[in-house]
This record gives structure tokens, sequence and C-alpha cells, in this order.
């Protein structure tokens, strides 16, 4: 991250839509900078989204690079990241 | 005082439930006890797998016999049973296995129980994600899995439907002949069914069970990582030989898509603690046969205690020692497949009906008589 003036810039993509967002955010930060409230779809198919911010209840996983289950407030955006958000898995 | 019931059951883990299912149903009427709750103790710990096992003729024909009523009863099963007709594959490594396949189709076709040999690329195609290389697999259509504590209420709903009353957290202290002791309860009956599990010889002493332990892993949800209940052909060695501690490669997709990872098994009593060694070691040839396993997390393990007999058959039928007493009980690993099998065969045994298989590998005289010592 810059010290003086914006932040670099890094393109992700998520759900298909390729995006610009700061280095240094969370997952969860960018999810929620686009509008996203359903991060992922609980056994009974409710939508689910972050509720602790620090890891620990697992309601904000989402699939990062294809790997499933990886909690979006813990992992800092990277160039080139896929997510997908809404899965069951 | 309690009303006279012409059956008691004690236990309501599945095999008690099934014997309640099938006795009320047959017009007797019957009384269910459990200590605890209704599919609490080992159904709860078990993973479910209704599957046809070939270990002695006997097995396969309780195994086979259990299979078809459970097929007639899921139609009718509530949507929380969760029961799937996902098949068994039985995988083989090498070629030498793939012959003991090929023995397996013979000996299960004999009991009417149809299977296919699939091939390397079959098998590859069936399930994406076992390791490349493997000789091939049977696959058992007919087995399922299901949610083994609502199977276990399901059965004991049918009982109450039939007639029977269910009474939860109600600890039996004695059996007598023909009665049943619960504090200060007195319960009169024609005759009493020991379906305790591995708690079985609390209350008959002289009943040879053990209990041996087993550790299951649940992953998060994993939709289509595994299509049918996997288990390694070499799974029988473990399950049959009695030594202190085996593991096995088996694996069973949930309707949730979560994955089931056993099997262990282990004698040392009731110690009910994660003995992380074996957990590593199950683990270990559960990544063997399938390694993409290996990012999956997992979100809990827990213990089992299965019910053993010195000859890995349960005990059903009457215990010649006390009048009145009927045993269904040590089914070890096996006991949600038998569960049904075990109901309808003692209450036909109950009722002087002609049973459907022989009854005698079960009797539990047989035991007593010292046969199929470890």
């Amino acid at each position: 991250m810059a010290i003086n003036g914006a932040a670099a810039e890094l393109n992700i993509v998520v759900d298909d839509q390729r995006i610009r967002v700061a280095a240094g955010t969370t997952v969860a930060a960018a999810l929620f900078n686009l509008g996203t409230a359903a991060f992922r779809t609980s056994v009974s198919g409710e939508p689910r989204g972050p509720v602790c911010g620090m890891g620990v209840c697992f309601e904000c996983r989402v699939t990062i690079d294809s790997r499933p289950h990886q909690r979006a407030c813990l992992i800092a955006v990277a160039d080139g990241m896929h997510i997908r958000t809404a899965t069951e898995a | 005082m309690t009303a006279h019931h012409d059956a008691v059951v004690v236990g309501a883990g599945i095999v008690g439930a099934a014997c309640a299912e099938a006795l009320s149903r047959s017009g007797m009427s019957v009384l269910v006890l459990d200590a605890s709750f209704a599919g609490s103790g080992t159904t709860a710990a078990g993973m479910g797998h209704l599957v046809v096992m070939d270990d002695s003729p006997a097995q396969l024909a309780l195994t086979a016999y259990s299979g078809r009523l459970w097929a007639a009863l899921a139609p009718e099963l509530p949507r929380n049973v969760e029961h799937e007709a996902c098949g068994t594959l039985w995988v083989a490594e090498d070629d030498e296995q793939l012959e003991a396949v090929r023995a397996k189709q013979s000996v299960y076709a004999d009991s009417g129980v149809a299977t296919e040999i699939l091939s390397p690329a079959q098998l590859a195609e069936a399930e994406p994600h076992l390791r490349p290389g493997l000789a091939g697999a049977l696959l058992v259509r007919g087995d399922a899995v299901i949610y083994p504590p609502n199977g276990a209420r399901a059965l004991l709903q049918r009982a109450i439907t039939n007639g029977a009353s269910v009474r939860e957290g109600v600890r039996v202290n004695a059996i007598g002949a023909r009665e049943v002791i619960a504090g200060n309860e007195r319960i009169s009956c024609d005759c009493v069914i020991n379906a305790a599990g591995a708690l079985a010889p609390e209350l008959t002493p002289g009943i040879p069970i053990v209990p041996r332990k087993g550790h299951l892993v649940i992953t998060d949800r994993y939709p289509g990582f595994c299509r049918h209940q996997l288990v390694e052909l070499g799974y029988l060695t473990s399950a049959h030989t009695m030594t202190t501690e085996s593991v096995a490669f088996n694996v069973q997709p949930r309707a949730t898509g979560q994955m089931l990872i056993g099997s262990s098994r282990e004698l040392v009593g009731w110690d009910g603690s994660i003995n992380r060694s074996i957990v590593r070691r199950m683990l270990d040839r559960a990544l063997d046969f399938m390694p993409g396993l290996a990012l999956a997390s997992a979100i809990r393990t827990w213990t089992g205690f299965r019910p053993t007999t010195p000859d890995k058959l349960p005990l059903i039928g009457s215990w010649d020692e006390m009048p009145g007493l009927w045993i269904a009980a040590g089914h070890e690993g096996l006991g949600i497949t038998t569960s049904v099998g075990t109901g309808q065969l003692l209450a036909d045994l109950i009722t002087g009906r002609a049973p459907a298989i022989d009854p005698a590998p079960f009797a539990p005289s047989r035991v007593l008589a010292g046969v199929g010592e470890h």
C-alpha cells in the first residue's frame, strides 16, 4: 500500500465481473464495496454473509481460485484472483 | 402400577427401534425404554451405510435381507432420514484385488444381489477424484446411505403408529424374568428384548459383547466431489481381524455435499477420546485413495463404540438362561444396515412365524456354547 496518495490497484474477478481494488483490501471488503451481501449459501439454501470479520464465524466463505470455503475476511486480494460467491461449496 | 406389555424393548438405538416396529406390526403391545434418547448412542456415531457384506454366509444373508427391507421402506421414509441410493464402490488397488472383486461378484449374485465390475476407465469416470492407476471396482447399486439417528426415530414413529409407547430418559436397572426394573418401577411383560447394544452385557451378564471404538471425520460441503460410498476391498480384513488397531479407506457422500471419512477400529474399552495418531492413519489412507481430499476442511471428528461379538455376528434370539428374555444386540459396524432384518427376524421368532432367513447363525446360544472364540 502506498504511504502517501492513492494505494496501488489490483485486478480481480468476482463472479465473472472484472474489477479493480486497492492492494491490501481483504476479499470481504472488496465484496462489500461491490454491494455483495450473500457471500455463500447455507445448507438449507439461505444467503449468508460475514458476521464477525475476524475468521471465527465462517459465514463469509467464498470460493477463491477454485478453492471452496475460503474465509473472505482473512484473505487479502491478489492480482488476478478469481472469487465466486453464493456457492454451496 | 405400570400396565402389562407384550414386549418391552430396552434400548432405542436403531436396532431396538426396528424390533419395536416389527413387534408392534405383529400386533403386540410394545414399550420401548431408553436411558438417554432415541438413536443417541452407537446409532448416532455411525456412518449410516446400508451395505451388503460378505464376511460370512450368515452376514451376507442378513445384510442382503435387510437391504431388501430397507429398499421397500425407502419410499415411505421421511425426508430427514436422508436416504440416498448412492450405491457402494468396492475399490480394487491391483489385479489380485480385482480377482477378489470377481469372486465377490459371484458370491453376491448367488444371494440375488446385482453388481457390476467397473474397469479402471469406468471407475475414473464414476469417481474422478480417486487416484489414477486403480485396478477397478465392484459397484453395488442397491446399497444406500441414511442419517442413522433419524432412521431410528422414523422406525420408532412407525412403531408408535402401530400402538407402541416410547419412554426416553428411563434407565433400566435390571432385567428379570418377564419384567423390567427401572428406578422404583417394575414393568411386567411377556418378553423383554435386550437391545442395549454395547451396553447389553450390563443388563444380561454373560453376553460376550465388547465396545470396539471407531473414529469418523466429517468435512465441509464439496458437492459432487464423491458420488458413491467408497470402500477399499481390504475393508473386510480390517473389520474382521480382531487386531487392536486397524484403519481402512471408507468415504461417504452426504446429501449436503459433506463427506464422512472413516474408518478405524480399536479395542480400548470405553475411552471415547480422539486418538490423533489413528485419525492421522485413517486420513492418510483416505488421501492415498483420494489425494484431492487434502484440500477439504474437516469440521468435526468424533468417536463411537461398535458392539462387537467374538464371531462378528449379532445375537438375535432367545437367551435360554432366562425365560422370556430375547437378545437383539452385538451388531458391530453393521447395525444400521441389519437393524430392519434383525427386527423382522426377532418378531418372527417371538411370534412363531417362519423367518425369511436361517436364524441359527445368530442364536445367542452359540456364544454360550463357546462357538466363535477369539
